[in-house]
Order: C-alpha cells, then sequence, then structure tokens
C-alpha cells in the first residue's frame, strides 16, 4: 500500500520532480514508440480537429497532495497564474469559437483571482468547466460559499472521488479526503448540483487508486449511483472514468512499489486505436499557469510545449494552433488503452 | 532461482497453441465467449473466476483474476467475499462428507 507523503515531488527534491527525469525512465522503458504504433492506425502525424476546448491550469497549489497527482500540485507549490495571464486567456478565447473553457489546477479556486475570471468567462456565453477537488469546499470558511458562486455563474462542476468507500479514496487522495468529500458533495446536491431537472451538472472522476485500468465506465457509474445513493443520498450526472498516466508523482508511484514496467506493458498490451483516433489533445489546447501553451495537461506537466508558432499566450496564433501536429510521447499510451480516456472520461 | 511458477509465464498463455493450433484457437475463442457480458455481467464472471482460482489454486488464475476483478470496479471487500465463498465451499465439501463417516460410524457401532 502507497504512503501519503505531504510534501510534492519538487519540495522532496524528488528525481523524478525533474522533467528530463521522467522523459528519460519513459524511453528507457524500451516499448514500441508510440508514433509507431499511430502510424499503424494511421494516426500519425496526430493532426487536430479544431480548437473547440481550452483547458487552463491556473495553478499547481492545492490543499491535497495525491498520490497519483500528475501535477505535482500541493499546499507548498506557490505557481499560479497571475491576472494579466488570465487576461490574455480571455483575449485568446475571444480569438476562436471554442465552445468549452475547462479550469483545473491544482486547486484553482485557491487562486485569489479565481472568482473575477469565472465571472469573465461566465459573461462570455461559454460553457466553463471547474475541475473542483471537492474538500476545498470545506477547507476553509471562505470556500464554504462555492457551491452557491458556482451556480450563479452556471458552472459545470468535475470532481475526482475515486471510489464509494474510504479506504481506496484515502488511499489515493489523503487521510479523510473521503468524509469531507461527502459533505461537500452534499453541500453541492442542496444548492442543486446534480439534481434532477435543475439544470446543475455535477460529474464525478473516477481514476484506479493503483496500478491497473479503469473499468467500464457505464457500469462502474451504474455502482457509483447505486451506492452513493443508498448510503449517504448523494446525486450527481455522469462518472468519467481515467487512466491514471505514467508521469509526475503517479510515475513514482509505479517506480516505488516495482510496479512500472507491469503497468507499462499493460497500457501498450491494451493500445485501441479506436480510443486514438479520440484523444483529446485533437480538440484541445493546454494552457499553463505562465501562459505557455500545451497540447494536453500532461504535456504541460511534461514541459512538451505545442509545436506552433506562438507557444505563449502574447503570441497566440489560433490558425497556427487549429492546424498543428500534437507533440506525442511514451507517456500518451496512457489515453489510448482499452476504453481510451480524456478528462472527459472513456474515449473509444 | 528456478521454481515451477514463473510469474512471466502467465504472459505465454496464448502459446500454448503452438504444439496445437486447432485446439488452443477453439479453448481461447470459448474462454473468450464465457466472459463475454451475458445473463451474467462480465464483473459476476470475473468474481466467480476468482473464486475458483482460489478454489483449484492456480497461482496464475489468482494474479489474473484479481487484476480482472480490480479492473471492473470491484474493491477489497468484495475480493475477498469471493474468497470465502471459495472457502466456504471446500470446507463444506470436506464437512458434508462427515455425515458418509457418521454414517459408517453408526453401521458399525453397538
Amino acid at each position: 500500500m502507497a504512503v501519503i507523503t505531504h510534501k510534492s515531488l519538487a519540495a522532496q527534491n524528488h528525481e523524478l520532480s525533474e522533467v528530463e527525469q521522467q522523459l528519460k525512465l519513459l524511453k528507457e522503458a524500451n516499448l514500441a514508440p508510440f508514433q509507431d504504433k499511430l502510424a499503424e492506425s494511421n494516426l500519425f502525424p496526430l493532426t487536430t480537429t479544431g480548437l473547440d476546448i481550452f483547458q487552463i491550469n491556473m495553478g499547481k497549489m492545492c490543499n491535497q497532495v495525491c498520490k497519483h497527482c500528475h501535477v505535482d500540485a500541493g499546499p507548498d507549490r506557490k505557481e499560479i497564474m497571475t491576472r494579466e495571464t488570465m487576461q490574455l486567456c480571455l483575449d485568446a478565447i475571444d480569438k476562436t469559437d471554442c465552445s468549452t473553457v475547462d479550469l483545473t489546477g491544482g486547486a484553482p479556486e485557491m487562486n485569489p483571482d479565481f472568482r473575477w475570471f469565472v465571472e469573465q468567462l461566465s459573461s462570455k456565453g461559454k460553457k466553463v468547466l471547474v475541475r473542483c477537488n471537492l474538500t476545498i469546499i470545506v477547507a476553509n470558511k471562505k470556500y464554504n460559499d462555492l457551491p452557491d458562486f458556482f451556480k450563479k455563474n452556471k458552472i459545470e462542476v468535475v470532481s475526482s472521488l475515486p471510489y464509494f468507500t474510504s479506504t481506496k479514496t484515502d488511499a489515493q487522495r489523503g487521510d479523510g479526503v473521503f468524509d469531507k468529500s461527502i459533505t461537500a458533495l452534499k453541500m453541492l446536491n442542496e444548492v442543486g448540483y446534480g439534481m434532477e431537472g435543475s439544470g446543475l451538472i455535477l460529474n464525478l472522476v473516477y481514476n484506479p487508486s493503483g496500478a491497473f485500468l479503469p473499468p467500464d465506465q457505464v457500469a462502474l457509474q451504474a455502482d457509483f449511483k447505486k451506492k452513493l445513493k443508498e448510503r449517504y443520498d448523494i446525486h450527481f450526472n455522469q462518472l468519467f472514468a481515467i487512466t491514471n498516466l505514467p508521469i509526475s508523482r503517479f510515475l513514482e508511484y509505479l517506480v516505488a512499489s516495482d510496479n512500472y514496467e507491469g503497468y507499462m506493458y499493460k497500457l501498450v498490451d491494451a493500445y485501441n486505436p479506436i480510443a486514438a483516433a479520440g484523444v483529446m489533445c485533437r480538440n484541445t489546447i493546454s494552457i499553463g499557469w505562465d501562459g505557455y501553451i500545451f497540447d494536453c495537461d500532461f504535456n504541460q506537466m511534461l514541459d512538451l510545449k505545442v509545436a506552433a508558432l506562438g507557444q505563449h499566450l502574447k503570441d497566440f496564433d489560433a490558425e497556427a494552433l487549429k492546424n498543428r501536429n500534437v507533440i506525442v510521447n511514451q507517456h500518451c499510451y496512457g489515453c489510448t488503452a482499452g476504453s481510451g480516456s480524456s478528462c472527459g472520461g472513456s474515449t473509444a | 532461482m528456478k521454481t515451477y511458477y514463473d510469474p512471466d509465464d502467465l504472459k505465454k498463455f496464448g502459446k500454448i497453441s503452438e504444439f496445437q493450433p486447432e485446439l488452443g484457437e477453439k479453448f481461447f475463442d470459448y474462454y473468450g465467449h464465457v466472459f463475454q457480458e451475458g445473463a451474467l455481467t462480465a464483473r459476476e464472471k470475473s468474481l466467480i473466476a476468482l473464486a475458483v482460482a482460489h478454489a483449484i489454486q492456480c497461482p496464475y488464475c489468482i494474479d489474473a483474476y484479481t487484476v480482472d476483478t480490480m479492473e471492473k470496479g470491484c474493491d477489497e471487500e468484495q475480493l475477498m467475499e469471493a474468497v470465502h465463498v471459495a472457502a466456504a465451499i471446500r470446507g463444506g465439501a470436506s464437512l458434508v462428507h462427515g455425515v458418509q463417516m457418521m454414517n459408517k460410524y453408526k453401521e458399525l457401532s453397538m
């Protein structure tokens, strides 16, 4: 069983906090190059299909230190997006016809300009998602009104809950996280989130608490709905099943638990060309806290910037981004295994 | 150290077809169909397989169906309950023969 530390890899000066070390380890696994797999499926180079989703990472600061976090987020991370960079995001969004803005972190709510930014986005008529870790709602009095704030701005809330039991949830996300998450979910339900007919969407995210692939999303959603209703009278809309990608803290866990090789083979064996065709990076861009642009949040954490002119919001070029090829590497096997994985769950 | 059971051999299971392709292929085709969603869900079948794996004490099957049940959304409590089902049936199978013993005992006793 994994032990939860309370420090990020960066704060521990762990060698896997270095991007180069992560990429080196991925290369050393001696697996078929991901781009060759794509080529076999006639998908290389991986082209984009549009620019529909802006995923914005508002910073690495978080109130939790989850064992699998690909951001290496935590209370000791101070990198957060400034209001100036948020303005650059707003300007860039105005130059596109994107439908969705997806806010993530860390805990995006900890950014002091979070509410200002959400209000600006909300006034643009875009669908705005907030990836809320739930516990932030009960972490401090100043966050207790977040459900009302979300409701007022018609935010779609997406929240991680690895399982409907405390054992598996706390093993991944920290002691006491499950109970706090249940309290937060009840608060969201109370203002209408996840309730039938309210129009307020509350989706949950499952990801495995260990070195295995996620179950079938539909079957798991039925289980979650039944158990959360029976045990806690909690309601939600959809469950997204997401695969853990072998980077950052999950990579560290895989290595430390001697599961790295087996997990990588599992991902490669489960390569699914249909999932590969549906990967989210084809219609998404990911913005870092400092304004740099990436194909996805995982590439962001590996500092693999987009292969297009204008790698920073200051030089934003929507046309160049729409016509770019996606940067791929060995970690991409995580999004193409089995039923596929994206921030919106299965893709195949 | 050499052992009779090598975890890496599990990955080579498909290679049994090398020595007898026709029967091997028929077996794997059948095997695949057995575990498909049917009147029982794929998850129920996986838990049955885990229980049977413990009953027949096959290390390969125990590894394979521990992973498979986890990847079908089962938690540790469900996995252990499946093992208890196997233990109950195995234990019960021994104990029910106690009736035979009792019959014989009574037959021979005054």
